[in-house]
């Protein structure tokens, strides 16, 4: 079963439709046991940086994903869910993340290209992986902030002024930045591709 | 670079799509989850629901609906039609809009969109403006176009993104099925005066204007309802010729 981790965060349900879609065992939920014992975890999340931490901190949650990462179990956090697995943010002040990529989570430099960067962008891989079909596909994107991280933990990227990873990785903790479960065919393939990694265990690739 | 987004609109009635799409392959024309899907095959970037009744029971019947497309349609879904207060945004973002348009209740209560975009976010409040020319100046109007206000477009997309829109919708009364093109200057102007994605509506008639509104007018999104449910244009036609002319769509 994969855990969607439930902390109140925007609209979590529809990540939900997207895995019932595709078949992949799911629950919501915030219950620790469950959490732990999931075959995969994933974090989603819309909204502010703080705000999700400190609800995450509410529901005793924060070192419970740090465990689920510490056992190797996969997860994958998506917009929000991704930026709070870094070590801080600045957004509204600095926050302290999950920590479990290395990295901060700072607001996109203005380039003179609209804030936040809202639509579809074209990715390209910085580095081969499991999720090589997203190489020149667009995926759809809802955000103010960014991942400026290491370039060995960023998988792919778009352009948007600088380089805004778009999936990142340290070993079996996975991220991405766009909304997977609103990006088509290519956002359910990408899912489906997780699903796949979780079954035969393929994490090595960075 | 962010795409430019193509994005066919539906018009319903009571949970049905109105006067129904003329695809081939639907078995049910009035049923959305089927004309939605039938739109993510064929490339749509995005579509728009506007619930043309929206009275209170119809209300539940929209949110329902979402919640059904939304179960088989994985990309940006925005609702409007009789959004009135934050309970009507909520009930839609929770049945998996992502995006609310907010359209007469905007003029007659503007701290609307200031409460929607504090609680849930900027990015999923689009304010809708309908617009006619009126001896030389773009005056909004309201409830569906009928009643006339003596509010200026250009300074009311103003007003509206100081107050927390994520997104304009912007309708051209005067083009709206004249199959004439977009009003270019109409967007030029509102793109002069705000940072956030300006969705073009009314006027869509070939491929070209695509192409215009986008070169002419750097509009984020180009709307269209008749021309794609009567199959007059397709959406893989219309980025076809758009990517030709140089513009980025997916």
């Amino acid at each position: 079963m994969f855990a969607i981790v439930d902390y109140d965060t925007g609209n979590t349900r529809n990540l939900k439709k997207a895995l019932n879609y595709l078949g992949v065992e799911n629950e919501l939920t915030d219950d620790k046991d469950k959490i732990l014992q999931a075959e995969a975890v994933i974090l989603p999340g819309v909204g502010a940086f703080k705000a999700a931490m400190a609800e995450l901190e509410k529901r005793n949650l924060v070192n419970i994903l740090r465990e689920v990462a510490a056992n190797k179990t996969p997860i994958l956090g998506i917009c929000l869910g991704m930026q709070l697995l870094f070590d801080s943010s600045q957004e509204y002040g600095f926050t302290k993340g999950l920590g479990l990529i290395s990295g901060s989570v700072e607001q996109i430099p203005d380039t003179g290209l609209k804030i936040p960067q809202m639509g579809w962008n074209q990715n390209r891989i910085i580095q081969n992986s499991p999720f090589d079909s997203i190489n020149g596909q667009f995926t759809y994107f809802v955000h103010s902030y960014y991942a400026n991280c290491d370039q060995k933990n960023i998988v792919s990227a778009v352009d948007y002024g600088p380089l805004i990873p778009s999936i990142v990785q340290n070993k079996n903790v996975i991220g991405m930045q766009f909304h997977p479960e609103k990006s088509g065919k290519v956002g359910l393939e990408l899912l489906k591709t997780f699903q796949k990694m979780v079954k035969i265990n393929d994490f090595s690739s960075n | 670079m962010l795409a430019k987004r193509i994005i066919p609109c539906l018009d319903v009635d009571d949970g049905r799509v109105k006067k129904g799409v003329n695809f081939v392959n639907l078995t049910d024309v009035g049923d959305p989850i089927e004309i939605a899907a039938e739109y993510q095959k064929q490339g749509a970037d995005e579509l728009v629901f506007l619930d043309i009744t929206a009275t209170n029971e119809h209300r539940k019947t929209m949110a329902d609906i979402v919640e059904g497309v939304s179960s088989q349609v994985f990309m940006p879904l925005t609702i409007g039609g009789g959004v009135h207060d934050v309970a009507d945004i909520q009930r839609l973002l929770k049945a998996g809009a992502d995006k609310v348009a907010i359209n007469s209740a905007a003029v007659s209560d503007p701290e609307l969109i200031t409460k929607g975009a504090e609680k849930f976010g900027n990015q999923c409040i689009v304010v809708a403006i309908d617009v006619k020319k009126n001896a030389g100046k773009y005056l909004v109007h309201t409830h569906g176009g009928k009643k006339a206000t003596d509010i200026d477009a250009i300074e009311w997309a103003k007003e509206v993104v100081k107050c927390g829109a994520g997104e304009l919708l912007i309708t051209s009364m005067d083009k709206d099925g004249t199959k004439d093109g977009f009003d270019i200057e109409l967007y030029q102007a509102i793109n002069q005066v705000v940072n956030v994605p300006i969705i073009a509506s009314g006027g869509a008639g070939k491929v070209e204007d695509f192409t215009e509104v986008f070169e002419q007018a750097d509009v984020d999104g180009a709307l269209a309802a008749s021309v794609f449910h009567f199959g007059e244009l397709s959406i893989n036609d219309v980025k076809q010729a758009v990517r030709k002319a140089g513009v980025v769509v997916r």
